[in-house]
């Protein structure tokens, strides 16, 4: 069965797989994550804001990005991105950004939704009296959510956000519908050159398990250590 | 913005000559749901067996359960794909992989295989969070009854087991539909991927993907407002049915 398995096509591509691929998937999960939380955070404060036309557009908004799966929303963006950059910048055509630049753009605006989800239920965790005391030291709306809830929310979802991250840092791979090199992009571009699909594909699950497993891992050994803090 | 629309286009022939392009959508929308809900019922199964045997008093029998469900989630959905549709039939014996390439609708069989594996780890999980939400009492009960344990589990857990995770279960059979679109990257010709020939063959790309997405949008609703009518009905009386935040899709 693995009597022609040919290490040496693995130990060969090692530079670009992970100089070349891991580095991209690896840049996009971190930019995705960050840009996702700040957006979905802002999202997640709309929603509870109270004021109707907020409300409805960030429930909305959420509500369509989670009913869609992330192959559409993919290829969405990578017509869409050129007409928006158009539409902000007035420039007289589409402007051409490629499919890095769109695959950034597509998933922190992806992710949004489901960080949005997360930080809802974070600030809703928050005893509705903090605010009410916030508000009674004369605080107003925003410093007391950069003070007093948001803070709290963050840490009491940490736990769930990094889960999520690491959900993130899979779907990375999807972005192996537009010929980008990441990861699974670099695997499969060796695999179909060098005829070795076994050994490649292999590899890479192997890869992605080992690194999603030990993150996982820490994820629930941080849970832990909070869950006695509190 | 220099975009020509043309609505129209849902109603030309396509390049097949017999179909418009949206009967190709809906018979796109007839294989994301073939698939969606025959893997749901392997996952279901294989969820269901993983889920109990991780809740058994064996440490061996634990153990496999939980090597079982670290394995399918820790591997990207995509990767799973391609390791069942271009390794397995590598790694098999030549006259089986052989036979294994020349079946017809290969990516609709590999395609629920591996979304069922895939999502069947994510059940296992609600199973086993649910069997070990109830009370210690109820096994105790069911075992001085003199029921067997397999008795037991079938008669008495299992049954309140599912009542309680219905609401997580129903994400999960949403996120099933939307995850059967990565079987594109195998060939089947599920919704997503008639969105895709479509804009290839008229470039009315934004017709076809506003077309997929009200189409997923539909299903969606659908689904959601057909399990809440179930789980209202299979809610266990006197249990508050709030379920934490998880992450996922």
């Amino acid at each position: 069965m693995f009597s022609n398995f040919d290490f040496d096509v693995i130990i060969r591509s090692l530079p670009y797989l992970f100089y070349d691929g891991m580095t991209f998937t690896l840049a996009l999960t971190a930019f995705a994550t960050a840009g996702g939380i700040v957006f979905g955070t802002l999202l997640a404060m709309m929603r509870l804001s109270g004021v109707p036309p907020l409300a409805v557009a960030a429930t909305g908004y959420v509500n369509v990005m989670r009913a869609v799966p992330l192959l559409l929303v993919i290829f969405w963006f990578y017509f869409l991105v050129p007409y928006i950059g158009q539409w902000v910048t007035g420039a007289p055509r589409p402007i051409q950004v490629g499919p890095f630049v769109s695959s950034f753009v597509t998933f922190t605006l992806f992710e949004a939704a489901y960080f949005a989800e997360i930080m809802r239920a974070g600030i809703q965790s928050i005893p509705r009296g903090q605010v009410g005391a916030a508000q009674a030291l004369g605080m107003t709306y925003l410093q007391t959510m950069g003070y007093i809830v948001l803070p709290q929310a963050f840490r009491n979802m940490l736990p769930v956000l990094l889960t999520q991250t690491i959900i993130l840092f899979q779907d990375t791979s999807l972005v192996y519908v537009l010929s980008i090199t990441d990861f699974m992009g670099a695997a499969s571009k060796v695999a179909q050159r060098d005829g070795r699909l076994v050994e490649m594909y292999l590899f890479a699950a192997l890869v992605y398990f080992l690194i999603s497993f030990f993150a996982s891992h820490l994820v629930r050994r941080l849970q832990r250590r909070i869950a006695i803090i509190r | 913005m220099n975009y020509n629309w043309n609505w129209g286009i849902f109603f030309e022939t396509s390049p097949d000559g017999v179909h418009t392009y949206l009967t190709t959508l809906l018979m796109g929308t007839g294989w994301t749901l073939a698939t969606a809900l025959t893997a749901w019922c392997l996952a279901l199964l294989l969820g269901s067996v993983v889920g109990v045997i991780r809740t058994t008093s064996s440490p061996w029998m634990v153990r496999l359960g939980n090597a079982y469900v670290e394995l399918f989630r820790n591997i990207p959905l995509l990767v799973q794909m391609f390791l069942w549709y271009f390794v397995l039939p590598e790694v098999l014996p030549p006259a089986m992989g052989d036979w294994l390439k020349q079946l017809p609708d290969a990516s609709f069989y590999t395609a629920v295989i591996a979304l069922g594996f895939y999502t069947s780890a994510r059940v296992a999980e609600q199973v086993r969070a649910g069997i070990m939400s109830l009370a210690r009492g109820q096994r105790f009960a069911a075992l001085a009854l003199g029921l067997t344990t397999p008795q037991a589990y079938i008669y008495v857990l299992l049954p309140m087991a599912y009542r309680i995770i219905l609401p997580p279960l129903t994400s999960e059979f949403l996120n099933i539909i939307k995850n059967s679109s990565v079987a594109l990257t195998i060939g089947l010709m599920e919704l997503t991927a008639r969105a895709r020939a479509m804009q290839e063959f008229t470039f009315q790309v934004f017709e076809a993907f506003t077309a997929a997405t009200i189409i997923y949008i539909v299903i969606n609703i659908i689904v959601t407002f057909g399990m809440r009518w179930i789980e209202r009905r299979a809610a266990v009386p006197g249990l508050i049915g709030a379920a934490a935040p998880v992450a996922g899709h």
